[in-house]
């Protein structure tokens, strides 16, 4: 019965989540000073004044704003999230179209970050105060304060061009027929994005794993098994991953939000054509509805998950366990 | 090998024990802290002694120091023997778990994530020597499978116990295993140790709480401002104030409930800030010129104290 009673909350929560996104947005974008019939026509277009008003009467550009948000509303509910003025095509294509692309790149940046992080810091703690722990700790802390689209031009930089390891940009050779491209091909071009995305979590996935295994051992039960004849290398595997995986592992997954913010700048800096450069597209244009369908694409993103870190609280921690299913 | 004390070998004899941390003071000043100085101590098999102390008197790092499990930044001096030889860092890794075990105070010394049963069971013990010491002390077979926090304040006071019978250990050390329980409790506790030294183990129980420590104890070891200042028999605490030795033991006796509570003035010197001399000097109501010199420890009527003006 609990358990039902928490899913139908979540539901709940996550609609009201995905309205306020919504009307959000669309007020964030009304207010923004980017014309979306100007960004259709382009600037200096040599359209007639009438073609242009056809142009805005055709994308209902000059709806009054509540009307506006009523017919995306309408499209929403029918499953097409309106229509994309910079793709001209139905928003959810272009999403699911784009997120192929992203979530590839998620993920991979997502289980980089996590095992170079989650492994760092473990040594690091464990050699607290090496040569080793102090290289991890200013490298995190370099890591940590680095802005990601920084980051991704100096990797460009030194990797595409002056040692012309990797592609240049694009998540495909520009060369080949769409039929002519291998997986290879795809990872080959993921590879830079990749990185640069996986810096963003890295550095602070290292440096809590660091700090909470360092107060994990310091504990009394550490204490207590050292004390029973345990060494360094059992005391950390049988009682020190036990204890940190759970909130190293929440962290993880609470950081879906970062990734999203971070492909924007990613994908924008290596040509990637997924949801990140689709975004920086959409807000050039004013584009209302792609706009608004990415920002509650990424929110139901984000809120998926914390609530699989929420979840698997739940199952990894007995103590939560018992108390039955809490957010 | 060993000292015969009434037919009963020494287990654990410790002398002359110093221990210091090294500690940044104010800055990059790197200042050595001595926390326990010229400590004698000496457990004999299949007897309890109490080690009893006021809070911050360093029981507990001695407890530390003999299994050898202080932080890095401690260093120690002075010798230790268990069972008659030489007791070295590389014996202390070899022994602890095994001859030499802890009692831990809480269950707060158990990993909140693993199960009760793999945790008593350790590295070094098996699945029967568990279940064997499971049964010994009443616990069902479900509470192998219980996670730490939910045990009962009785069961994990018998789970902490169990964790001692695991191997044929001669030296348990129990610190402050009783706070926090009920009297009945804390008594079943106590027979425990009992019973284990009565089969031949060495118990050192740590404890501030002198009533309950002179209930099983065989002798007493007083400690103050992180050495011993009196070690006798258990029976001259019970006599009262004339039987013992050491101004602060008569003092200790007079803050007893029983005894209308009455406190000494002062506060224990801290450690960073210790007197010349005897450390007890400036609440001693016997204080005289002799008291700035070192103090040895010396024999007096069957027992040990170091006070220039024991008789």
């Amino acid at each position: 019965m609990n358990r039902v009673k928490y899913i139908c909350s979540t539901t709940a929560r996550m609609l009201t989540l995905l309205i306020a996104v919504s009307i959000l947005s669309f007020i964030l974008i009304s207010a923004s000073p980017v014309d979306p019939l100007k960004a259709y026509v382009g600037a200096e277009s040599t359209l007639s004044e009438e073609a242009k008003e056809e142009v805005a009467e055709y994308w209902g550009l000059n709806d009054p704003p509540a009307e506006r948000f009523l017919t995306w509303a309408d499209h929403t509910l029918h499953g097409d999230l309106g229509q994309s003025i910079t793709y001209n095509m139905p928003v959810s294509t272009v999403i699911a179209d784009r997120f192929k692309y992203s979530v590839a790149l998620i993920l991979a940046a997502w289980v980089l970050s996590g095992i170079i992080g989650f492994t760092a810091g473990i040594f690091a703690a464990v050699k607290k105060g090496s040569i080793f722990d102090k290289c991890v700790k200013t490298f995190c802390l370099i890591l940590q304060s680095a802005p990601v689209f920084w980051f991704g031009l100096l990797m460009l930089t030194v990797f595409s061009i002056i040692l012309g390891w990797f592609p240049i940009g694009q998540a495909v050779p520009v060369d080949k027929l769409a039929a002519d491209v291998t997986i290879w091909d795809r990872i080959y071009h993921m590879i830079l994005p990749a990185v640069t995305l996986s810096i963003l979590g890295t550095g602070k996935i290292t440096l809590y794993t660091r700090q909470k295994l360092i107060e994990i051992m310091h504990s009394d039960y550490i204490l207590f098994a050292r004390a029973r004849g345990e060494s360094v290398k059992q005391l950390v595997i049988r009682h020190g991953l036990r204890n940190i995986a759970m909130p190293a592992i929440t962290l993880q997954f609470a950081s879906f939000s970062e990734l999203f913010g971070g492909i924007a700048l990613a994908e924008t800096v290596f040509s990637y054509p997924g949801i990140g450069s689709a975004v920086t597209a959409a807000a050039l244009n004013a584009d209302a509805p792609l706009l608004i369908g990415i920002a509650m694409f990424s929110a139901l993103f984000v809120f998926v998950g914390n609530f699989i870190a929420n979840v698997l609280y739940g199952v990894v921690d007995p103590r939560l366990k018992e108390g039955g299913y809490r957010a | 090998m060993g000292v015969l004390n009434n037919n009963k070998e020494s287990v654990l004899k410790v002398k002359n024990l110093t221990v210091s941390f090294s500690r940044y003071d104010r800055g990059w000043n790197k200042t050595n802290l001595q926390v326990i100085h010229s400590l004698d101590v000496e457990v004999f098999s299949g007897e309890i002694l109490a080690v009893v102390g006021s809070s911050g008197s360093g029981k507990s790092l001695l407890a530390h120091s003999v299994l050898g499990i202080l932080p890095d930044n401690a260093t120690i001096t002075g010798s230790m023997e268990f069972m008659g030889k030489p007791l070295t860092e590389k014996d202390q890794k070899k022994l602890r778990g095994e001859q030499i075990v802890l009692i831990p105070q809480s269950v707060e010394f158990l990993d909140p994530l693993m199960k009760v049963g793999k945790q008593v069971k350790g590295i070094k013990g098996t699945v029967e020597k568990m279940r064997e010491a499971f049964r010994r002390y009443g616990l069902s077979e479900n509470v192998e499978k219980m996670y730490p926090f939910q045990l009962s304040g009785g069961m994990a006071r018998r789970v902490l116990v169990s964790t001692a019978v695991m191997e044929k250990s001669k030296l348990i050390i129990a610190d402050e295993p009783t706070p926090g329980l009920d009297m009945e409790m804390a008594m079943e506790t106590l027979r425990h140790f009992r019973q284990l030294a009565d089969q031949g183990c060495g118990v050192m129980l740590i404890t501030h709480d002198i009533d309950l420590a002179l209930s099983v104890a065989d002798r007493i070891a007083v400690f103050y401002a992180g050495t011993t200042v009196e070690e006798c028999p258990a029976e001259d605490f019970i006599k009262g104030k004339k039987a013992l030795r050491h101004p602060y033991s008569r003092a200790f006796i007079d803050a007893l409930p029983q005894n209308s509570f009455k406190p000494i003035k002062g506060t224990q010197p801290y450690a960073g800030d210790l007197p010349k001399g005897c450390l007890f000097a400036d609440r001693c109501p016997l204080r005289t010129e002799e008291c700035g010199g070192k103090i040895q420890m010396s024999s007096v009527r069957g027992g040990k104290v170091r006070c220039v003006h024991a008789t």
